[in-house]
């Protein structure tokens, strides 16, 4: 029995306990055993929070038990990104510099999953203030891919995406900056949404990039992800960016998805500049397969050209790096996490800087002085301004995209799970991991990454990734679980269940 | 090519304020020249009419209503501090000696 509850959908999981043919504590407990059993193989979790998740369950069944009206997810566990604070666990960001800190707030997505009794297994790993690909940039040491051990989980939240993907949870949070929740879905064979900038508060989040930044689901399947977006989702007065209108019910887009027919009539654009060369061939394969299927059940596709994408990337890396390195100056040894005492006579400013050189990873660094050489004097014009108006190019492609298509369409990645070691030296090659998913960042827009099957030439997951215009995140739903049962039906089972049980456990 | 040199890395990093070794700046001078070269073809895309973009959404005048809310009390707000005396941050000298 418990085996079989870590195999379930969270929406499953809600059906059971609705009934009372299980109880939350039971289904809590058996995620804890599936965590004690391949936790130590797979790295996900910096932290766990056994006691008071079960505490949480054991409350949601005694209210149950009342008759008191509970969220729909209630008793539903789930995993938080160690870089959303939590009172009662350390949050860290993956990074040396808050080793141990017990922040004195709850982010707002956390108080609402505390709020709607979702128990908090514990918090993941991501790489350091999540600024990477593939967990390798962790303090705390990288993840590990469920489908290959020695491949990457995807980054910065492989922590997340590897415990959807070993049933160690069927939910988790993740934070999306330039596709820090999609690349990992893709590269596990899970499902990850970056929603509408503004839709989910980010009070609370560890700010990396403020102007990308974005809070959302992680999860095994397309409707999973829409019921946990539903319960984070939602105007907060803490954050100035949240948006103040509602977006709707994801659930409600997801389950029109599911019905036969959902998909006759959508226009589906293909973006010129995200196929073909540079895609890894079994990529472009399974890529392929989807688009033809979807045909098959009635969608229309055009192909659209964005030709600003070819600068992307580089907008990207010198935005980011400007903003983090203003986010990041807090990290002062004054207020909050580490201190290191330099040689010789201390003051402030010493203190300062022998405190960020030992506190700081490798890429941390790397991105702070990029950052602070983007915006000094000489080169602003040059680099961050020159940034700036890219930004405004890519919205523009995007607009006339939207004109054409409901939705657009690429493969989430260029490769599937890489291995580790393989662009750990190598910045520029690990930043072109993102090229697909960057641009729904610097405009704003949601995208969504769903699996959609195996690479011929190495049996690991691949993902398709659909855009839709700022707010329109149903859409995303729609036709994300659209095809979903689409290749559920093909394959006559569930993508995760291509995954071989974890080798030597 | 860029004009990243160890001197400029150093001072960017005292900007920053990294004590940087003296192995990361060489490393870092190698691995910065080559991301600048390639982000620098962003000059290409653009010219003097096109307009910046800062956010992605563009909001203006958010307020909320003015009234007391819930905050962290004294204690909470230094809880995590590295060092504190009499309900204050501690902090090191802020003038060198001389």
């Amino acid at each position: 029995m418990s085996q079989d509850l870590t195999r379930k959908t969270a929406s499953e999981l809600a059906q059971l306990l609705a009934t009372k043919e299980v109880s939350a504590v039971e289904v809590t407990k058996a995620h804890l055993d599936r965590i004690a059993s391949v936790g130590d193989s797979v790295h996900s979790f910096l932290h766990h929070n056994n006691e008071s998740a079960l505490a949480t369950a054991k409350q949601v069944d005694e209210l149950r038990a009342a008759g008191e009206p509970l969220a729909e997810l209630a008793g539903v566990p789930i995993a938080v990104k160690d870089n959303l604070t939590t009172t009662d666990a350390p949050t860290t960001a993956g990074s040396k510099m808050l080793e141990g800190w017990l922040p004195p707030y709850d982010a707002t997505v956390v108080a609402k999953l505390r709020k709607a009794m979702l128990p908090i297994l514990g918090k993941t790993n991501l790489d350091e203030f999540a600024m990477g690909s593939s967990t390798e940039f962790s303090a705390f040491g990288p993840s590990r891919n469920p489908w290959d051990l020695e491949r990457i989980p995807g980054g910065s939240g492989g922590g997340s995406s590897s415990v959807v993907a070993s049933f160690q949870a069927p939910l988790a949070i993740g934070s999306d900056t330039g596709g820090s929740i999609r690349f990992p879905a893709a590269v596990t064979g899970t499902v990850g949404i970056k929603p509408t900038y503004g839709a989910v508060s980010r009070y609370g989040l560890i700010a990396l990039a403020s102007s990308l930044d974005q809070i959302g689901p992680v999860t095994r399947n397309v409707l999973d992800a829409a019921l946990l977006q539903d319960l984070i989702a939602g105007h907060d007065p803490h954050d100035s960016t949240s948006l103040p209108e509602s977006l709707g019910s994801m659930a409600d887009a997801a389950r029109a998805g599911l019905q036969p027919g959902s998909l006759k009539g959508i226009k589906v654009g293909i973006i010129k500049q995200l196929t073909g060369a540079g895609f890894q061939a079994g990529v472009t394969t399974r890529f392929e397969e989807s688009l033809k299927l979807m045909v098959e059940a009635g969608a229309e596709l055009v192909e659209v050209d964005c030709p600003s994408f070819e600068y992307a990337i580089d907008a990207y890396y010198l935005i980011l790096p400007a903003e983090a390195s203003s986010n990041l100056a807090k990290f002062d040894s004054v207020r909050f996490g580490a201190r290191t005492m330099p040689e010789g006579n201390p003051t402030i400013e010493r203190v300062m800087a022998a405190t960020r050189e030992a506190g700081f990873g490798p890429e941390v660094k790397r991105r702070i002085i990029l950052g602070t050489y983007a915006l000094s004097s000489g080169s602003y014009d040059k680099f961050y301004g020159a940034a700036l108006k890219v930004r405004t190019l890519i919205q523009r492609d995007f607009d006339a995209a939207f004109a054409k298509a409901d939705v657009l369409v690429s493969p989430t990645a260029p490769t599937t799970a890489f291995k580790f070691g393989d662009k750990v030296a190598d910045p520029l090659a690990m930043y072109l991991n993102d090229v697909a998913t960057i641009p729904a960042n610097l405009a704003g827009i949601p995208g969504i990454s769903v699996p959609i099957g195996l690479a011929p030439e190495d049996n690991l997951p691949v993902g398709i990734q659909f855009l839709a215009p700022a707010r329109q995140d149903a859409k995303l739903y729609h036709v994300g679980a659209a095809l979903e049962g689409i290749l559920e039906n093909l394959w006559g089972k569930r993508m995760i269940d291509f995954a071989n049980e974890l080798k030597g456990i | 090519m860029s004009d990243i040199t160890p001197e400029l890395v150093r001072h960017l990093a005292s900007l920053a304020r990294i004590d940087l070794k003296e192995d990361e700046v060489i490393r870092f001078t190698e691995q910065l020249a080559l991301i600048v070269d390639s982000v620098a073809k962003i000059s290409n895309a653009i010219d003097a009419s096109t307009p910046s973009t800062s956010h992605p959404i563009a909001m203006s005048n958010v307020y909320r209503d003015d009234v007391v809310e819930p905050s962290l009390s004294q204690e909470q707000a230094l809880s995590g501090a590295p060092d504190q005396a009499q309900g204050r941050f501690k902090v090191n000298a802020i003038l060198d000696e001389e």
